[in-house]
């Protein structure tokens, strides 16, 4: 199936869940990254279980925080 | 990294990191990694600290995705991050090193601890055997 990752077509096997696309892009420290997928957040907990269908179109956003203290 | 940022989107930072003064203002950079080496900065995003205080921020996911689509309709790319310390130099706190997870990105901190002479510094951070490297960018306002 093809799925649109950060704006780029890609083609996935059928059934694939964000963890295993998560792996597959080779995403640098994963805890720290928030998925979307067709501009909804999906849950950390929820990454093994949520499976992708054609078409969707996924984003990962680096948590982006700090603070002077 | 040498990085050019233009004189009217350091002001546009400036301009909102004193008006969310006391609590500490953040957002995104955009534009160009050029052939020579250089990066150059060619949209700020002023965005919300979701925090709200003077000594941390987080940038809305909602917002970075607003802006990440933005970027990319306008043919940018990503480049980092900025937010301003209101009472701390222009450098990482080990809070900013723990939460810098993209070796990617440049992070900008404006100081503001002496409001007449503010402070932008641009920053990369990396993790080598487990720890958080910082080396000071290059920063240009052109």
């Amino acid at each position: 199936m093809t799925i649109i990752v950060a704006g780029e077509k890609k083609e996935v096997e059928d059934g694939l869940n964000v963890a295993k696309l998560i792996e597959l892009e080779k995403v640098e420290t994963p805890e720290y990254v928030t998925v979307s997928v067709n501009e909804e957040f999906i849950d950390n907990g929820a990454f093994e279980s949520y499976i992708l269908k054609e078409g969707d179109e996924i984003e990962f956003l680096y948590f982006m925080g700090g603070g002077e203290r | 990294m040498r990085i050019t940022i233009s004189q009217t989107d350091y002001e546009s930072i400036l301009d909102h990191a004193r008006k969310n003064l006391p609590e500490e203002a953040c957002g995104l950079v955009a534009g160009q990694d050029l052939s020579d080496g250089t990066r150059a900065i060619n949209k700020v995003y002023l965005l919300t600290n979701i925090d709200h205080t003077n000594e941390h921020f987080s940038i809305d996911p909602k917002d970075q995705l607003k802006a990440i689509k933005d970027m990319r309709a306008n043919g940018l790319k990503p480049l980092g991050n900025w937010h301003s310390h209101p009472e701390s130099p222009s450098r990482p706190s080990e809070e900013d090193k723990r939460l810098a997870n993209d070796s990617n990105a440049s992070y900008l901190i404006l100081s503001l601890m002496d409001q007449n002479k503010p402070v932008l510094n641009a920053f990369h951070v990396e993790t080598v055997d487990g720890e958080k490297v910082v080396r000071k960018e290059e920063l240009i306002i052109v």
